[in-house]
């Protein structure tokens, strides 16, 4: 896995090399997203996330279920080109929290490899700056609760740790 | 000696929280949000960052005196210019924990798919 973020300072980007073809790859991360997904590190609702879906379709939701059938936002899909190019909105603020505004994007592109037996796929989260945007607006809710410095203190542990 | 190296830990991680916090601090307002934008097309001069915009120059100054403590935004010298660009440092903090993040999701993911397409070679 290569890193290339340090040239946009508002994106993050990944791209990593799947032994397998486009439709699998593509297959996997869409329909198979509960599977694969670290849900008992990273999951955003109160109940214990038992599975991550998304909707097939251009303004399908994409969110975590929890074990006790209740349901978590974290974006919208905006795009969508099987096998291909996916593109979604990642509405989780810098404090794990859903935030339908917040509207930082997300894409995924499935690219064949080696007569298609390998794929490359290329992530981005860009948009970043938007975390600074919604900022001002959260700021009472985190002064209020004032666990924002914890709750940071908590990522940049599994940050480091990974 | 464990102990002390727990405590260098807990340092490291209370200054990556103190330049998130501080990078989105600075982000959080919208004139300034303005400013670090026009940088990311390059460097510019307190004048050519406040031509077009509705702000005074000195108020440009302070936005990016904000912006360079929260080591969002570096000052270069060019001759007798100064030269205003983007710090990757301060923006950096926040990148790193998504970048981690990420890193362990698509890792986890590339398992699984290479896990299923071995699947369906051995049924073929």
């Amino acid at each position: 896995m290569t890193d290339q973020s340090m040239t946009d300072p508002n994106s993050v980007r990944k791209v990593v090399s799947v032994q397998a073809a486009p439709e699998i790859a593509w297959r996997i991360f869409t329909q198979k997203m509960g599977v694969w997904w670290p849900l008992a590190t990273y999951k955003i609702g109160k109940a214990n996330a038992v599975d991550a879906v998304l909707e097939p379709h251009v303004g399908g939701r994409w969110y975590e279920r929890g074990d006790d059938g209740s349901t978590c936002e974290w974006g919208r899909v905006l795009l969508w080109e099987p096998p291909s190019r996916l593109v979604l909105t990642w509405d989780i603020s810098a404090d794990w929290q859903p935030d339908p505004a917040l509207n930082t994007e997300i894409e995924v592109r499935f690219i064949p490899e080696e007569g298609k037996k390998t794929t490359r796929v290329e992530f981005e989260h860009r948009r970043l700056d938007r975390y600074g945007a919604r900022r001002d607006e959260m700021r009472r809710v985190f002064d209020t609760e004032g666990d924002w410095g914890r709750l940071l203190a908590s990522f940049a542990r599994l940050a480091e740790g990974s | 000696m464990k102990e002390s190296r727990q405590t260098k830990m807990g340092n490291d991680e209370m200054t990556t929280v103190i330049q998130i916090e501080r990078a989105l601090d600075a982000l959080g307002d919208p004139t300034r949000r303005a400013v670090f934008k026009r940088l990311r097309r390059g460097n510019r001069s307190v004048q050519e960052i406040a031509d077009g915009m509705e702000v005074s120059r000195p108020a440009v100054s302070q936005h990016l005196k904000v912006l360079k403590d929260a080591k969002l935004v570096l000052v270069r010298i060019e001759g007798t210019r100064r030269l205003y660009g983007i710090d990757p440092r301060g923006f950096a903090a926040l990148r790193d924990w998504l970048d981690g993040f990420w890193d362990e999701t698509l890792m986890a993911f590339k398992h699984e798919a290479e896990r299923e397409a071995a699947k369906e070679r051995k049924m073929k």
